[in-house]
């Protein structure tokens, strides 16, 4: 589904990703591990498009095109979706209305009416259960004032909206307390189907106790130093990173 | 020849006025002739011809205000024409010669081709439906007592409410282009509201958009009398073209003791091509006087015009009564507006509450000019400012010019003000939900524009937010 080649990108002057290689096949799960600053998010918004960063060398390819021609909302419709680490907020625009834009944006690119206000209400009464959220949240701006588990739960609410091909959820459970964690894990994996992939940047074994995942990568200084299965992770909670940033 | 044409022949000749064109349209210039024909013409009363005059005499001796955070090249005031009647207007063709930007708008805005050539000035043989849509809506209305007419037929079959009303909240020597508009406005509207009455229906100009060119100078007046109760909707979402590059328009609003008067404006009038190349110069004073515990609420979306030079005020006569001012006031490309409200507390225990969104894209400088003014008299008076302004892009201006007079100990300002750059983030999230950027923008100023939105017509608010998109369109990239 997801090939990334020998990806090179910089902000600005100052490289961030030197060369990562990654493949991601329909039905797994990645998660992507490793120091702060090493690069994660700014994978992950590379993915998802961010004009920030420039790629200087490699590529992308997503279900056999070229991501990295796309503009970041073709993306998006074609099924590429990023769980913010920090979400965005926008005032005085509902988050139901929000919602409703992304999901009719989503329609009309694949040839389908938009669906009206009362239908989609509906819709949400469903997706509000996969994230166990109060509806009254759908009337405030979007992730305004929103707690920071909040705005996390959010994050999946719309994932379980958009029902994307690719998700990656970058610290979606940093700020979770312990039930968030379960509820927002569980909606996860309630998403998931055999047509789907995940990647989940974390920093804790714990989220992977609820969301299995089929592979491992350490991220250190812009390079993914090492890659192995769901065991890696508990090697790493128990070590650390240093004995694998020292190979970098 | 028509008997009434003849009596203007002569009226001419008895004024002394002397030229060479056809009857119906002036050649530029204006003087002492053209105010007295004017008036003639529209068949007026003696009195009202000397008010003109007045007006005239008063406007020679002042100067065009510059205070305003505007620039532009000087305005020959002689080189304008003041009056042409309506069908003297050469109408284009077809739609082929109109702007070809103009009528994008058109379509995005879902604008019927009927409406587009009234809009744009080409010629119709169909009469518009909305003239059939008013007149249902006269009926409607005359079985309240309301009175909704033309400013000119207001003067015939009610002078005795104009000559009361009449300059009574802007007075003809208030400002130099609202004693121009007094000496030589066209028509306008009229409104009267008897007492107790509260107004069946959202009382709009749109109706009448067939009258063209009936905009240069625009003369409302509307009086709710005491607990009357009226909703005004001035202006449509489309943009119009219009001959004339210079709008000075004068509304009044004169709401008596326990009266509601909510004004709602849309103004887009033709804003220029992008180098600000033909744009409307809309230089507009408008004003209320709220006697005891009466309420005026102006509430504005201004996208249009290369020039925007306007204070809807409020006077706060009456003890307890309330003002409020809703503001989006949009630049792009070229244009600027220098848009605010004042708010007179004479009172006791008045009110008021400004809400200002102002928006700049492009090379649009926006400037917010506010005036709380609370007299000794006024104890207790509170008044709310909250002054936002966001930037699109780094070539635009935002500017906030608040003054606050506070005379007495008893009264309350609060002043809130913010700036804030659209973010990239912002468009990123919403790009990386599916949405281009321009509905990321459309969007976003939609939400900061909300507490205003809000305050419109249900239906003018959805237009408004379309109109906001459209106008914007191309500030990102
Ligand atoms: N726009 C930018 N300009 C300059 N440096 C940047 C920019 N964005 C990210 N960086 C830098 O790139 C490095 C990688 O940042 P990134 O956010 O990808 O790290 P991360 O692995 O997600 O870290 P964390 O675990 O703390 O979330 C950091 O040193 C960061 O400061
Ligand atoms: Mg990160």
């Amino acid at each position: 589904m997801l090939t990334i080649d020998n990806l090179h990108a910089n902000a600005g002057d100052k490289a961030i990703l030197k060369g990562i290689s990654l493949t991601v096949n329909a039905g797994e799960v990645h998660a992507i591990m490793g120091p702060n600053g090493s690069g994660k998010s700014t994978l992950a918004q590379v993915i998802a498009g961010h004009p920030g960063f420039e790629v200087t060398k490699g590529s992308i390819t997503y279900v056999g095109q070229d991501l990295l021609e796309m503009d970041p909302e073709v993306r998006a419709q074609q099924g590429v979706f990023l769980a913010f680490q920090y979400p965005v907020e926008i005032p005085g625009v509902t988050n139901a209305y929000f919602l409703r834009s992304a999901y009719n944006e989503l329609r009309k690119a694949h040839g389908k009416e938009e669906m009206d206000p009362m239908e989609f209400l509906d819709l949400m009464e469903q997706k509000l259960k996969v994230v166990d959220m109060d509806p009254a949240m759908l009337q405030r701006s979007v992730n305004a004032g929103f707690s920071g588990g909040e705005k996390k739960r959010n994050e999946i609410l719309q994932m379980a909206v958009l029902e994307p091909k690719l998700a990656i959820l970058d610290e979606t459970d940093s700020g979770l307390d312990i039930d968030a964690l379960r509820v927002v894990a569980g909606g996860v994996n309630a998403l998931k189907r055999p047509d789907n992939a995940t990647i989940v940047v974390t920093h804790y074994q714990r989220l992977l106790n609820h969301i299995v995942p089929d592979f491992v990568h350490v991220l250190a200084g812009g390079k993914i130093v090492k890659s192995g299965g769901k065991e890696l992770a508990l090697e790493l909670e128990a070590k650390g990173y240093d004995w694998l940033v020292g190979t970098a | 020849m028509s008997s009434s044409i003849e009596t203007l022949v002569n009226k001419e000749y008895q004024y002394g006025f002397v030229t060479d064109v056809d009857s119906d349209t002036l050649p530029p210039g204006l003087n002492e002739d053209v105010v007295r024909l004017i008036s003639s013409k529209k068949n007026e009363p003696e009195w009202l011809l000397e008010w003109r005059l007045k007006a005239y005499k008063r406007w020679l001796t002042m100067t065009e205000p510059h205070w305003p955070n505007v620039k532009y090249a000087p305005i020959n005031y002689q080189g304008a024409r003041y009056y042409s009647a309506p069908k003297s207007v050469k109408p284009l063709q077809s739609l082929d010669e109109v702007d070809p930007e103009l009528l994008s708008t058109y379509k995005k805005l879902g604008i019927s081709l009927t409406e587009q050539k009234m809009l744009s000035g080409v010629a119709v043989d169909a009469i518009f439906d909305s003239v059939s849509v008013g007149t249902t809506m006269k009926e409607e209305l005359s079985k309240h007592g309301v009175v909704f007419c033309s400013f000119s037929e207001a003067v015939h079959n009610h002078p005795e409410l104009i000559q009361q009303y009449l300059g009574s909240v802007v007075p003809y020597s208030d400002n130099f282009f609202a004693a121009l508009n007094s000496a030589v406005f066209s028509d306008g509207s009229f409104c009267y509201i008897p007492k107790g009455v509260r107004c069946p229906l959202e009382l709009s100009t749109y109706f009448r958009i067939n009258a063209a060119e009936t905009g240069q100078f625009e003369r409302t007046l509307i009086v709710a009398d005491e607990g009357a109760h009226v909703s005004y909707l001035e202006g449509c979402t489309a943009p119009k073209r219009s001959t004339n590059q210079l709008h000075a328009a004068v509304v009044e609003l004169v709401a008596l003791d326990r009266s509601t008067i909510k004004y709602s404006t849309v103004q887009n009038w033709y804003a220029g091509d992008k180098e600000g190349v033909g744009g409307i110069y809309n230089f507009v004073t408008k004003r209320g006087k709220a006697h005891a515990d009466a309420k005026i609420s102006w509430t504005q979306v201004e996208t249009g015009s290369a020039i925007t030079w306007k204070y809807p005020s409020v006077i706060l006569l009456g003890d307890n009564s309330v003002g409020e001012f809703y503001s989006v006031a949009v630049v792009n490309n070229k244009q600027q507006a220098d848009t605010g409200t004042k708010m007179i507390h004479i009172g006791k225990n008045t009110k008021s509450t400004i809400i200002s969104k102002g928006i700049s894209a492009g090379e649009g400088q926006n400037s917010y000019r506010g005036r709380v003014q609370i007299l000794p008299k006024a104890e207790g008076a509170r008044n709310y400012t909250q002054c936002d302004s966001m930037l699109i892009g780094n070539t635009c201006g935002a500017h906030t010019f608040p003054y606050i007079e506070v005379a007495n100990n008893s009264s309350t300002t609060e002043h809130e003000a913010s700036t804030s750059k659209i973010g990239e983030d912002q468009i990123f999230y919403c790009k990386a939900r599916g949405l281009s950027a321009e509905h990321a923008i459309s969007l976003i100023v939609s939400g900061f524009c909300r507490e205003v939105f809000k305050e419109l017509p249900m239906e003018f608010a959805l237009e408004a937010q379309q109109l906001l998109g459209i106008t914007l369109e191309g500030s990102v990239g």
